[in-house]
């Protein structure tokens, strides 16, 4: 395991504090979703983000509204990272007339345009053509924003990826193709259906890479302020790949679209551990080091929580969406 | 006959086809290891080994490149596309590929494949994970399309398809798969372009497809018990061939039409079987030919926005009780 101290020294404790937060915020309304879902608690099925956090987080932390973000299936995570509200996500997801897509998106389609969040996307690989476009027209505005496509190492086999590469290193564009390896394509391992590394696809078109460990927290905050700025400064696009793992399953109740098991728990388990859960590698530090006491953490956590459930609450006690919303926001013919 | 749910004569189809032909080869996402998302094709991959059931990467374009590739020179395979709303990530295969080559070389090629696909609405997956896309594919000229409503039917349709000659797209309701009914025992093989009377009448004919099928029949009964009309409803099972046959006799007998669909409402299949009908048998018509369909919009998640888009069981009983008042 890559050491956290080693990198601190461009992240003040406030920093590294302010990100420890959003990760948690991003766990608990996750760790919630998965318990509410049990109980159809609210439409559809959910992508957990867990065990993911360490990524969108310190990325996101560097970036502005005018950023531009664009998801994927697996996306509640990265619309907190990026700023969304939490209250209106929490609602979208409970099918609200409250929800931040008035409940007509549901989970796989939270955006929030305010929030440079071009949106979550059902289709694997399909917010990356999206990413291209939101950069094109920051090169074009020469406001200095970036744009950052998330996409799983299954997506990276869509040919897609290929030509978005291609382009943005043709046009030099503010772009940030930021790879989150969780080492499964829904129940295949990476290693059955790509051959290579992902990252080495960066290469012949000429775009710096960036390999890091997923999670750690800071880790991925250096590749990415490298990144970043590179965007910023009109210097072309980057590649990120960052090695994580999902804790969870790839959509919450999997075993009801499985027949057998794919992955070894003892796997799982060991990506629980203090060594390797994001969330528990910030503490373990900021207790190492005296940063913060375990009951400043707990006081955090408590934070974090209250606004958690705040939040669902706000979800459960929203109406339903009117039934003429289903009309709205349509072409009529 | 034995009792099967519809994702189990999904693989019982695939497996009997394998069996008889060795050139049958099945393709897609997780559909080897984990037996497919929606459980449709376990046990094929103990069956038949890694080389003839294949784990593909997410890379949908070259899935039904190869697999038509593939058909072009010697095999009989089977894609599968997950979900039917992927099929617009690939659909260059399906509308300038696999649908022209039989035609644009004179005969020469041709391109015995199926394309297998969980279609249809339901399960608040949202706008793009619930799409019934059948009439998609009815527009395009030179590929068959299916889509059955039992078990049996799928079973034999898929049979029948896997055997065909031309591509087929196989239409599965990802809302039915756990549906269980009876499916002949031994070799079963059914027959593309027909479509089956599954509740017959006199007073009116409901057109159906897939999902549509079960409801339409519940609404008809409801129809029949509470105010004794006796409503014929049409399974089509294959929109391409259509079976003309089989509807025109059963509206020339009622002297009324309904088709219940559920896709959008602007170019879907029952607007060309009304044509049809209108311009073969208008003079056998006692009152206008009326489409019950789910409004021209993207699917919702809200539970509550889903229910009233798609076609239920009291929206096709009131509406054909409020037009034949
Ligand atoms: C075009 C397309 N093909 C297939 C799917 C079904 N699907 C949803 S998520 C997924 C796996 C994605 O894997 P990865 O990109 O690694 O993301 P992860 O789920 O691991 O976050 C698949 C195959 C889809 N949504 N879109
Ligand atoms: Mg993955």
């Amino acid at each position: 395991m890559m050491s956290i101290k080693n990198y601190v020294n461009n992240l003040s404790d406030e920093d590294l504090k302010r990100i420890y937060k959003k990760m948690l915020m991003i766990r608990k309304c996750e760790e919630h979703l998965g318990e509410a879902t049990k109980n159809g608690a609210f439409p559809g099925a959910v992508h957990l983000y867990i065990g993911q956090e360490a990524i969108a987080v310190p990325l996101c932390d560097q970036l502005n509204d005018s950023d531009w973000i664009s998801s994927t299936h697996r996306g509640h995570g990265h619309f907190i990272a990026k700023g969304g509200d939490v209250k209106k996500m929490m609602a979208e997801i409970y099918g609200k007339s409250t929800g931040i897509c008035g409940g007509k998106g549901g989970s796989m389609h939270v955006a929030d345009f305010k929030k440079g969040i071009i949106g979550a996307n059902g289709v694997v690989a399909g917010g990356m053509g999206l990413a291209v476009g939101a950069a094109l027209a920051s090169k074009m505005d020469g406001n200095g924003a970036v744009s950052i496509i998330f996409f799983g190492d299954g997506a990276a086999n869509q040919g897609v990826l290929m030509e978005a590469m291609n382009i943005c290193s043709l046009w030099n564009l503010p772009m940030i193709f930021m790879c989150e390896n969780n080492q499964y394509s829904e129940f295949t391992h990476t290693s059955e259906v790509t051959s290579g590394k992902i990252i080495d696809r960066a290469e012949p078109f000429g775009i710096p890479k960036y390999e890091v460990d997923g999670n750690n927290a800071v880790d991925v905050w250096q590749a990415a302020y490298q990144a970043v700025q590179r965007g910023r400064n009109d210097e072309g696009p980057s590649f990120i790949e960052a090695h994580t793992y999902r804790q969870r399953g790839h959509v919450e109740f999997e075993y009801t679209f499985l027949s057998r098991t794919y992955r070894d728990q003892n796997e799982v388990e060991l990506w629980k551990t203090n060594e390797k859960d994001p969330i528990l590698r910030l503490e373990s530090y900021f207790i190492e080091h005296n940063k913060y006491s375990g009951d400043d953490i707990e006081k955090i956590q408590k934070e974090v929580q209250d606004e958690v459930d705040d939040a669902v609450k706000f979800a459960i006690e929203s109406p339903e969406p009117d039934i003429s919303s289903a009309m709205v926001h349509m072409i009529e013919r | 006959m034995a009792q099967l749910t519809y994702r189990e004569a999904v693989a019982a189809g695939i497996a009997q086809e394998m069996e008889r032909d060795e050139t049958v080869a099945f393709i897609g996402e997780d559909v080897a290891r984990a037996g497919g998302v929606f459980k449709a094709t376990v046990g094929l991959f103990d069956k038949f080994g890694p080389k003839r059931v294949i784990d593909t990467p997410i890379s949908e374009q070259a899935i039904l490149g190869a697999a038509m590739g593939a058909a072009m020179t010697g095999m009989r395979p089977i894609a599968e596309i997950m979900f039917s709303d992927f099929l617009a990530v690939c659909w260059d295969f399906v509308a300038n590929e696999m649908s022209k080559s039989r035609y644009m070389s004179d005969g020469q090629l041709k391109c015995p494949l199926v394309v297998r696909t969980g279609n249809g609405g339901g399960s608040r997956f949202g706008a793009q994970h619930s799409q019934s896309i059948e009439n998609w594919a009815m527009a395009i000229p030179g590929i068959k399309v299916v889509a059955p409503s039992t078990p049996a039917d799928v079973k034999g349709l898929l049979a029948a398809s896997i055997r065909d000659e031309d591509p087929v797209i196989f239409f599965e309701h990802k809302s039915l798969y756990a549906i269980k009914g009876e499916v002949p025992e031994g070799e079963h093989v059914d027959t593309l372009g027909t479509a089956k009377v599954v509740r017959p009448g006199k007073d009116a004919t409901i057109v159906a497809l897939a999902l549509m099928v079960p409801r339409a029949i519940q609404a008809a009964d409801k129809l029949m018990t509470d105010h004794g009309i006796d409503v014929e409803v049409v399974d089509i099972r294959t929109l391409v061939p259509l079976d003309m046959k089989t509807i025109s006799s059963s509206v020339a007998k009622t002297g009324r039409l309904f088709t219940v669909e559920e896709n959008p409402r602007l170019c879907g299949w029952g607007a060309e079987i009304v044509s049809i009908v209108v311009d073969e048998l208008f003079w056998d018509l006692d009152g206008p030919a009326v489409r019950i369909t789910t409004p021209h919009i993207p699917l919702p998640a809200a539970d509550n926005l889903e229910d009233i888009t798609i076609p239920s069981v009291d929206r096709i009983y009131s509406k054909i009780l409020d037009v034949l008042r």
